[in-house]
């Protein structure tokens, strides 16, 4: 549909296929032989290699975060309103690199791509993975980008957490953390929502025990459902009455009618759902939600989040929103408290918006105020230390 | 220019201090105790257009409404708590001294006296509420839900046998800072008080 871009638009992109030939140890004791890993960077790495950000994404994304494919795409990427010349992560000053996980099915290494020892898709046969083994596979990644140390990693959701596996993982190898939406684990009732979602497609008759397409065929309804209840939960009560309210789509309440009706609401959701069921794959998202669940930053430091955190040394911006229940506000706080327990630098803020769980992927002015004014610190801290190195 | 308490509670941060200020604003207090105390810590502010610049300036700024007390904060973490011009917006400035005095070893509050011989001129001669150049607001709109004088927040330690290090009144009013050793209460325009359990 643009025919011109946005001046604060990154334009016209290309995703990157990068090859890693030496094995990835995965968490579950498996390595995957080789793998591959669908990229796109968008600004330039300057000389120093000090202006990486790497973007994390949630548990439906991918590399294509900001941008456009082609001058027919409707929409540009997924964080599009915080990348850009700029935006926020202003690609002016950074060198911005998006990925799609391993595991994923947007083109990196997954239950969509071949498995070499077989020959055959991997499908439902794919290791199972933990948020480390994404962090491994972002540090190769930095690796081959010549990039030792990011000026800071940046996740929403499932992608806060990436982020905050990092700042343990590999300490050394980020300046800042930005979290954002985000918690420590998942608590009962958000993995209830994911099992809720995983019965859904499991239960498909197409589903076929995750050889569907073996089958030539995908669980479309199942996982149309899935998305339709985990689409639910990203919404608030407020945001789905102001934009839907009681609304029909189609048909009448007038007694004597029996033209069947339908609310707005219905509607979205059905093509909300029918949409994923085309562009996503269901044994990725029953591998993504369990990678969820698992995640728990601080099991392997005896429960304690402050234990966990004191291994870090990067600065912390961590953002939550009031009406996301699905990572409330709450959650965030437990976060910042145990940041501040270990002593660590950090800044909170929590945002007024009635957007939900997915206000961290939409416009918000106090949000880009946040988000704005800790990215040109970190800008200004890369000019500082190339002057610096200029002077020397 | 600081301003006049922000100025003087300074020396009785310890070099290298751990510090919480309660009600930072736009972090002007927590910028300078770092550049001239070494001093680390956080700010708490509620509002967004300052968190915001506390963020821009690199101030650990965390949202927080001091109402709700200092739950993500440990017993004795802080060598310094400090709450500047914020105890008379409190919903309960008792509880919440107590717990500044859990959280940090030492606690700062400062606060404007009402017991100045303004507001009570003001209050006795014209028989209404007190609008000053420092206490701007009408009765109905102001933020400032609980003022006490001198003599009251004297009774408030004595009370909850806090300790008092040193108590600074100070005023920018000549000749009230002639004065206001003499009637601390009458004279003095903000109270500094530097407290100990």
């Amino acid at each position: 549909m643009p025919e011109v871009f946005p001046p604060d638009s990154v334009g016209l992109v290309s995703p990157q296929l990068f090859t890693f030939d030496t094995p990835l140890e995965l968490s579950c004791g498996r390595n995957l032989q080789n793998y591959e890993l669908m990229v796109e960077t968008y600004g330039e790495l300057n000389a120093d290699k000090n202006n990486g950000v790497l973007i994390c994404h949630a548990l439906s994304g991918h590399h294509h975060a900001a941008g456009y494919h082609s001058t027919a795409d409707t929409k540009p990427g997924w964080w599009d309103a915080y990348i850009g010349p700029g935006k926020p992560i202003d690609t002016r000053h950074f060198f911005v690199v998006s990925l799609n996980n391993i595991g994923g099915c947007h083109g990196s290494t997954g239950p969509r791509t071949i498995n070499p020892e077989t020959g055959q898709l991997w499908g439902k046969h794919f290791p199972p993975l933990r948020v480390r083994d994404w962090v491994t596979s972002q540090a190769k990644l930095a690796d081959k980008l010549g990039i030792a140390q990011w000026a800071a990693i940046v996740g929403g959701s499932l992608g806060g957490m990436t982020a905050m596996r990092w700042a343990l993982e590999y300490p050394e190898r980020l300046r800042h953390c930005v979290v954002i939406a985000s918690a420590a684990d998942l608590t009962a009732q958000n993995i209830a929502f994911n099992e809720l979602a995983r019965r859904a497609i499991r239960s498909d008759s197409d589903f076929h025990d995750g050889d569907y397409l073996e089958h030539d065929t995908i669980p479309r309804s199942g996982l149309a459902l899935a998305r339709m209840i985990g689409h639910v939960t990203y919404l608030s009560d407020a945001l789905m009455e102001e934009r839907f309210g009681r609304e029909l789509r189609s048909g009448t309440f007038q007694q004597g009618l029996d033209a069947p009706i339908e609310f707005q609401v219905e509607s979205y959701l059905r093509h909300q759902g029918d949409r994923f069921a085309t562009d996503f794959d269901a044994n990725t998202y029953l591998l993504m939600t369990k990678i969820l669940d698992y995640f728990d930053l601080a099991r392997e430091y005896g429960g304690d989040p402050i234990k966990a955190f004191s291994h870090a040394l990067c600065n912390f911006l961590v953002v939550s929103f009031s009406s996301d229940w699905r990572f409330a506000p709450a959650r965030s706080r437990e976060i910042v408290k145990s940041l501040i327990a270990a002593d660590k630098n950090v800044a909170y803020a929590e945002i007024q918006s009635d957007m939900g769980h997915d206000a961290f992927l939409l416009p918000n002015a106090r949000y880009e105020g946040v988000f704005r004014a800790y990215m040109t610190r970190v800008a200004k801290e890369i000019d500082t230390f190339t002057t610096e190195e200029d002077a020397l | 220019m600081l301003r006049i308490d922000l100025d003087i509670l300074q020396q009785w941060i310890p070099v290298g201090g751990r510090v919480l200020d309660l009600g930072c604003g736009d972090g002007t207090l927590m910028s300078s105790l770092a550049d001239n105390r070494q001093a680390t810590g956080y700010g708490l502010e509620i509002d967004a257009e300052q968190i915001t610049t506390c963020i821009s300036r690199g101030v650990n700024v965390i949202e927080t409404d001091l109402n709700l007390g200092l739950g993500s904060f440990q017993d004795d973490s802080f060598d310094t708590v400090i709450m500047t011009y914020s105890l008379q917006v409190m919903r309960r400035p008792d509880q919440l001294i107590d717990e500044m005095l859990r959280v940090g070893k030492e606690c700062i509050v400062t606060f404007p006296n009402f017991g100045n011989i303004r507001t009570r001129s003001y209050l006795m001669l014209r028989g209404r509420m007190p609008v000053t150049k420092q206490l701007s607001h009408q009765w109905y709109d102001t933020p400032n839900i609980h003022f006490c004088t001198v003599h009251d927040f004297d009774t408030l330690c004595a009370e909850k046998n806090i300790r008092i290090l040193h108590r600074k009144v100070v005023t920018e009013r000549f000749p009230d800072k002639q004065l206001k050793g003499l009637w601390p209460n009458l004279f003095g325009e903000t109270a500094i008080y530097h407290l100990a359990k």
